[in-house]
């Protein structure tokens, strides 16, 4: 099983901070899972010039090429002016349209105060949608005061990560289960 | 319909189509060389004319997996050895290429086969061959309309005057040779949708219409668009042909043919555009209604028989050697259509 960590953004610390946490969590207890974390802060992609994702070289090859190949991708995103942030729109535009068919995906939104919740909701889901991903329906919403000195002080918090991170390899396992099952069945 | 080198009277029109795609054969991981492919390619012309099909023609793309970059010297080499099938290109990247070298390359072909060659244009689904041959993507669209409105002009007048913005004016100038009997048929390649149909219909040029899947009501509304847009400037629907072209594979059962074609579409497609084909969609292939000819003959008599009544087309092509099929089995599929497919289309479709 192959998941992706993505930090959606370039400015900030906190959504990188809890996608350390998660991806910590998800190596302690699921060893045999491959874990590759992509921060977009630390990666030069491109825009979107509407080209095959394979046509993409360099940083923005090496993004779209990692997420594609795939089987569950956790978003960390923060909220930037009501929405979500530019460059993980930008990763998602991309993408072909069936970009996350047979994939699972789950967030974890970090944001300056609790206003923000159902900018996940409302925004990131439907566009995750579209693109055909399974969702994981619960996801983690973080805010300024559960974070100190680039450390999550929350064991609200830290619980619902883990509990984020048992949902996304469950999820994925049922999920390739039944795809598998089904295949088997069309007999060709 | 003439001028296009079609006659309705005598039924629909049978074709074969390959992308000219060089890729492993899924079952054995292996691939052939590309001096191997291109030589199957011009066997299974050679086959196809000699079943009696009506239309063969090969692709042009400039990206890994592919092995007729050069298409038109691959339509030539076949030219020259078949007798009877019309032979075109499916499609030639017109946006990429000057129309007057893709213009003598056809009338050429043309001269060559004593008339057979055609054109279909098209725009590209991929755009790496715009940074290999020195083109701005940024131009797609206009450099695909300023380029085909000047290779439709080349057909129609002997001495051309032409100025326009990708290519140097031409004063006074003749293209030659020309073809055989003056004029080629050049169609235009669409995607599927009705807003690229529509494109075609405004131009007043026939319409080559590629699909993957999917019900054959939806793609009606896209030969609707076309007709319509044909009419809306001055056109008359009827003088122009219509071309369906897409996934075919005949086999004993359906059940055989989805497992016979699957790996190599699946496999195919990952390669070339970085994503598989479902199965829960590629099952849908077989039901009577799917625009897909995958099935036993009799049911892909019967699905292209309904694809006739709803589209009123005039030339099926079917792509089935797509993702390194072994020859063998292209062969079987042409006898197959040769022996049993091709006369009952013919005998049901042929004005009485």
């Amino acid at each position: 099983m192959k998941i992706v960590g993505l930090s959606g953004s370039k400015v900030g610390s906190k959504t990188r901070t809890a996608m350390n946490y998660t991806i910590e969590a998800l190596v302690a207890k699921y060893p045999e899972v491959e874990v590759t974390l992509i921060d977009l802060a630390e990666y030069n992609v491109q825009f979107s010039d509407g080209r095959n994702f394979l046509e993409y070289e360099g940083d923005t090859g090496y993004v779209t090429k990692t997420i594609m190949e795939a089987d569950a991708i956790v978003i960390g995103t923060p909220i930037f002016q009501a929405s979500i942030p530019g460059t993980l729109k930008n990763l998602f535009d991309l993408l072909p349209v069936n970009a996350f068919r047979d994939k699972i995906v789950s967030m974890l939104v970090t944001a300056g105060s609790a206003k923000h919740y159902l900018v996940a909701e409302q925004q990131l889901k439907p566009i995750l949608s579209y693109m055909k991903a399974q969702i994981v329906q619960t996801y983690v919403f973080i805010e300024e005061s559960d974070f100190h000195r680039k450390e999550i002080v929350s064991d609200d918090v830290l619980f619902r990560i883990e509990r984020l991170v048992e949902d996304t390899v469950v999820l994925t396992e049922a999920y390739g289960k039944i795809r598998a099952e089904k295949d088997a069945e069309y007999d060709f | 319909m003439e001028k296009y080198r079609i006659n309705p009277d005598k039924g629909l029109e049978f074709g074969i189509y390959t992308l000219g795609d060089h890729l492993p054969n899924p079952e054995t991981g292996e691939r052939i060389s590309a001096q191997e492919r291109l030589k199957e390619i011009i066997e299974y012309a050679k086959l196809a004319d000699q079943a009696g099909l009506d239309f063969f023609s090969v692709g042009e793309s400039h990206q890994e997996y592919f092995a007729t970059q050069a298409h038109s010297v691959v339509l030539s080499a076949i030219a020259q050895s078949t007798k009877n099938i019309k032979i075109g290109s499916s499609s030639t990247i017109i946006s990429t290429s000057d129309p007057v070298r893709v213009y003598e390359d056809f009338a050429t072909i043309d001269l060559i086969s004593d008339g057979r060659a055609e054109i279909i244009a098209g725009r590209a689904s991929r755009i790496g061959l715009f940074d290999l041959l020195g083109y701005n993507v940024r131009d797609y669209e206009e450099l695909f309309e300023e380029k085909f409105d000047l290779l439709v002009k080349i057909n129609e007048e002997e001495v051309i005057n032409w100025e326009g913005e990708f290519r140097a004016p031409l004063k006074n100038a003749s293209v030659l040779p020309r073809p055989k009997n003056g004029f080629l048929p050049i169609w235009r390649a669409v995607g599927g949708s009705p807003a690229s149909a529509i494109k075609a219909g405004y131009a007043g040029v026939p319409m080559m219409m590629a699909h993957l899947g999917g019900p054959v009501s939806v793609f009606k509304r896209t030969i609707d668009a076309y007709r319509a847009a044909l009419q809306s400037r001055g056109f008359d629907p009827a003088e122009f042909p219509v071309a369906t072209a897409g996934f075919f594979y005949a086999a004993e059962t359906s059940q055989q043919a989805l497992r016979d074609m699957y790996p190599h579409i699946n496999e195919g497609m990952k390669r070339t555009n970085g994503q598989g084909f479902p199965k829960q969609h590629f099952a849908q292939g077989v039901d009577p209604h799917n625009i897909m000819n995958i099935g036993s003959p009799q049911q892909i008599i019967e699905k292209i028989l309904h694809q006739h009544e709803v589209y009123g087309h005039q030339r099926y092509i079917a792509q089935i050697d797509f993702g390194g099929v072994p020859f063998e089995r292209l062969m079987k599929n042409i006898e197959l259509i040769g022996t049993e497919i091709l006369p009952a289309i013919k005998k049901y479709t042929k004005k009485k």
